[in-house]
C-alpha cells in the first residue's frame, strides 16, 4: 500500500467527514439544546444546496461568497419556524419527553412540507454544476479543486462556531442551555430565544454543508434524508447532547464511510447502519457519553 | 356490569361484521380497494398502538414488519396458499420482534425510536443491496389472487387485531402493560416481569403487521424493497393513533379511516400537492389537537355538559 493510495482515502475521508461533522453539529445544537430531534435537518441542506445553486446559475456568483447569502436565510428559515411551531409545542406540552415525541412527529411534518415546497419549484430532476473541477495533485493523491476548498471551507466554519461556541457571551449561554435548561433560566438567559438561536444555528450549519455539497456533487430535492440519517448516527455516535463528541462523530463516520466505500462501494449505508445499531446496543451513550 | 348491557353493547360490533362480509356482493370495485387500504392501515395502527399506546415507546419499524410480510409473500406465494404464507409473513415478522426486543430492552425513551428508525433502513438497504448483488433483481412479482379473497383476508385480520387488542386491554396482561407505561419500577416491583411482557406485547403486534404485509402485497403485483420498506409505514400508523386519539381502540380505528380516506382523496385530485399537504395537516394535528379526535368529542361532550349544569344551578 503506497502514499497515494493511503492520501487517497485520508483526504476523501476528511472531506465527507468534514461536512458530516458540520452537519453533525448542527442537528447535535438542535436535539441536544433545543431538544428537537429534527429529522428535516436535511432539508435544510438541500436548501442551502438549491440556494447555492440558484445563484450561481442566474447571476453567477460564486459558489464560496454565496455562503455569506444561503447561511443567513436558513438560519431566518430555521428561527422562524422554532418561534412559531417548536416553542409553542414546548409550552403545551406537558413534559419534555412529551415534547420530543410531538416535536419529532411535527419535524416528519416539516420534512414533508420542505422537501415538496423545493419539489415544486424544481422539479425532481438531478441538477449541479462545474466550479474549480481542475484537478490538483497533492503528493501523489489527485482530487478535484473544489472538494479541496470544500475541506478547507468545512474547517474555517468549525473553527468560527468553535471559537463563538467557547469564547462569545452567547455561546456560553447557549452552552448553559445544553447542560441545564432551568438553571439557565434561573441565571438570566433568555431561554426561548436561546433555543431558537441554537435551532437556527443548527440550520445554518446544515445549510453551509448544503453549500458546500453542492459544489462537488449532484443535488436533488430528495438529497436530504440520507444526510438526516448520517447526522443522527454521528450524534448518537458522539453522544446526544455533546457539541463536541458530534464533531468527532462526524469526522469518524466519513473517514469509515470513505474506507468502506474502497472495500464495496454500496454498503457504505449499510455499514452506517450496522455501527449505530452495535454503537446503541453497546453504549447508548456514545464515545463521549457519561 | 350486567350479562344483558355486556351482550347489547356487542349488538353494533356484530352488525358491522356482518356488513362488511356481505359487501363485496354489491360494492363497486373502488369502495373495495378503498376499503383495503383502510383495513391495512386500521391493522397497522391498531397493531402498532397496541405496544407503543400503552408503554410510550415510540416505535419507528412497523415498515420492516410490515415489509418483512410483503416478502414473506413474494418469496412463499408460489408454493404456498394464501391462507399459509399470510400465516408466514406474520410469523417471520414476530421471530424478528422477539429478536429485536431481546436486543434493544436496554434502550429508553428516544434511544429506542431511533433504534427501531435505523433498524427498519437498515433491513431496507441489506435487501436492496442483496437483491442487486446476489439475486441479481430489483423488485419482484407477486402471485395475484382473486380480489375478493384478499378482501376477506384483510378483513379477518382486522377482526383478529382488534380482538386481540380488545381482550388484552381487558386481560391481567394488559394491566400489566399500562403498569409498565406509568413506572418501569413500582412495575418490576410489584411482580411484573418488565422485559419478558414487553418484548411478548410488541412481538404480538408485529405478527399482525407481518400478516397485513402479506395480504396486500398480492394486491400490488409487483414489489421491491423501497416499495416494500416504505419509512411511511413506520410513520403513518404513528400519525393516525395521534389524530384518532392513541388511548382507546376506537380512537386508532377512527383515525386510520379517517386519514386514509383524506389521503385518498388528496391524492387524486391534488396529485402534486399531496406530501405537502399531509405535512400541513400532519403540524396542525399535532398543534391543535394533542387529544385528537376521541380527545376533541371529550372536550366538545365536557363543554356541553358544562353548559348544562351551568343552567340547571342557575
Amino acid at each position: 500500500m503506497d502514499l497515494s493510495f493511503f492520501l487517497d482515502i485520508l483526504i476523501g475521508g476528511l472531506i465527507m467527514g468534514g461536512l458530516y461533522a458540520l452537519i453533525a453539529v448542527g442537528l447535535s445544537l438542535q436535539y441536544g439544546v433545543a431538544r428537537v430531534l429534527n429529522v428535516s435537518h436535511g432539508e435544510f441542506i438541500m436548501l442551502g444546496a438549491f440556494a447555492t445553486y440558484s445563484l450561481y446559475s442566474l447571476i453567477g456568483l460564486n459558489p464560496i461568497l454565496s455562503l455569506v447569502v444561503s447561511g443567513p436565510a436558513v438560519f431566518l428559515i430555521g428561527f422562524f419556524i422554532h418561534n412559531t411551531l417548536f416553542k409553542r409545542l414546548r409550552k403545551l406540552s406537558p413534559s419534555i419527553e412529551a415534547f420530543e415525541g410531538s416535536s419529532l412527529l411535527a419535524s416528519f411534518g416539516l420534512l414533508f412540507i420542505i422537501q415538496n415546497i423545493a419539489l415544486l419549484f424544481y422539479g425532481p430532476d438531478i441538477r449541479g454544476y462545474t466550479y474549480l473541477d481542475n484537478m490538483v495533485d497533492f503528493f501523489g493523491s489527485i482530487n478535484a479543486a473544489n472538494r479541496l476548498v470544500a475541506l478547507l471551507a468545512a474547517v474555517v466554519i468549525g473553527l468560527v462556531f468553535y471559537l463563538f461556541l467557547f469564547r462569545a457571551r452567547l455561546g456560553k449561554a447557549i452552552r448553559a442551555a445544553a447542560q441545564d435548561v432551568t438553571t439557565a433560566q434561573l441565571m438570566g438567559v433568555n431561554i426561548y430565544w436561546v433555543l431558537g438561536l441554537c435551532f437556527g444555528l443548527g440550520a445554518l450549519l446544515a445549510g453551509l454543508a448544503g453549500s458546500l455539497t453542492s459544489m462537488m456533487f449532484e443535488i436533488t430535492p430528495f438529497m436530504g434524508l440520507p444526510y438526516t440519517i448520517i447526522a443522527i448516527i454521528a450524534v448518537v455516535l458522539g453522544g446526544l447532547g455533546n457539541i463536541l463528541g458530534s464533531l468527532i462523530g462526524g469526522l469518524i463516520l466519513g473517514l469509515i464511510g470513505n474506507i468502506v466505500m474502497y472495500i464495496h462501494p454500496g454498503l457504505s449505508l449499510i455499514a452506517y447502519y450496522l455501527i449505530f445499531l452495535l454503537l446503541l446496543l453497546i453504549k447508548p451513550t456514545g464515545i463521549l457519553g457519561k | 356490569m350486567t350479562y344483558s348491557t355486556k351482550f347489547s353493547r356487542l349488538i353494533p360490533a356484530f352488525i358491522l361484521i356482518v356488513i362488511f362480509a356481505l359487501l363485496p356482493k354489491v360494492a363497486r370495485p373502488y369502495t373495495m380497494i378503498s376499503l383495503g387500504s383502510i383495513f391495512m392501515y386500521v391493522v397497522l395502527t391498531v397493531s402498532w398502538a397496541l405496544f407503543s399506546a400503552p408503554t410510550h415507546y415510540i416505535s419507528l419499524a412497523s415498515a420492516a414488519f410490515f415489509g418483512l410480510g410483503i416478502y414473506a409473500a413474494a418469496i412463499l406465494g408460489q408454493k404456498l396458499p394464501l391462507p399459509l404464507f399470510i400465516f408466514f409473513g406474520g410469523f417471520i415478522s414476530f421471530l424478528l420482534a422477539l429478536l429485536v426486543g431481546l436486543s434493544s430492552l436496554r434502550l429508553r425513551g428516544m434511544y429506542f425510536t431511533i433504534f427501531t428508525f435505523g433498524l427498519s433502513e437498515l433491513i431496507r438497504n441489506f435487501v436492496q443491496w442483496w437483491e442487486v448483488n446476489e439475486t441479481g433483481t430489483v423488485g419482484r412479482w407477486v402471485i395475484q389472487v382473486n380480489p375478493k379473497m384478499v378482501y376477506y383476508a384483510m378483513l379477518s385480520i382486522v377482526l383478529l387485531t382488534l380482538g386481540a387488542a380488545y381482550f388484552i386491554n381487558r386481560s391481567k396482561f394488559g394491566l400489566a402493560i399500562r403498569g409498565i407505561g406509568e413506572s418501569e419500577e413500582a412495575a418490576d416491583h410489584i411482580g411484573i416481569n418488565v422485559n419478558a411482557s414487553k418484548i411478548i406485547i410488541f412481538a404480538v403486534g408485529t405478527f399482525f403487521m407481518g400478516a397485513a404485509g402479506a395480504t396486500m402485497a398480492t394486491r400490488w403485483t409487483y414489489i421491491d424493497p423501497s416499495i416494500a420498506f416504505n419509512p411511511l409505514y413506520s410513520f403513518m400508523p404513528v400519525l393516525m393513533a395521534i389524530f384518532g386519539g392513541m388511548n382507546q381502540i376506537f380512537g386508532q380505528v377512527l383515525g386510520a379511516t379517517v386519514l386514509t380516506l383524506l389521503a385518498d382523496m388528496l391524492l387524486t385530485k391534488f396529485p402534486y400537492y399531496y406530501m405537502l399537504l399531509y405535512g400541513i395537516v400532519l403540524i396542525i394535528v399535532i398543534l391543535f389537537l394533542p387529544g385528537g379526535l376521541v380527545g376533541l368529542k371529550d372536550k366538545i361532550m365536557l363543554w356541553f355538559k358544562r353548559k348544562r349544569q351551568g343552567y340547571e344551578t342557575t
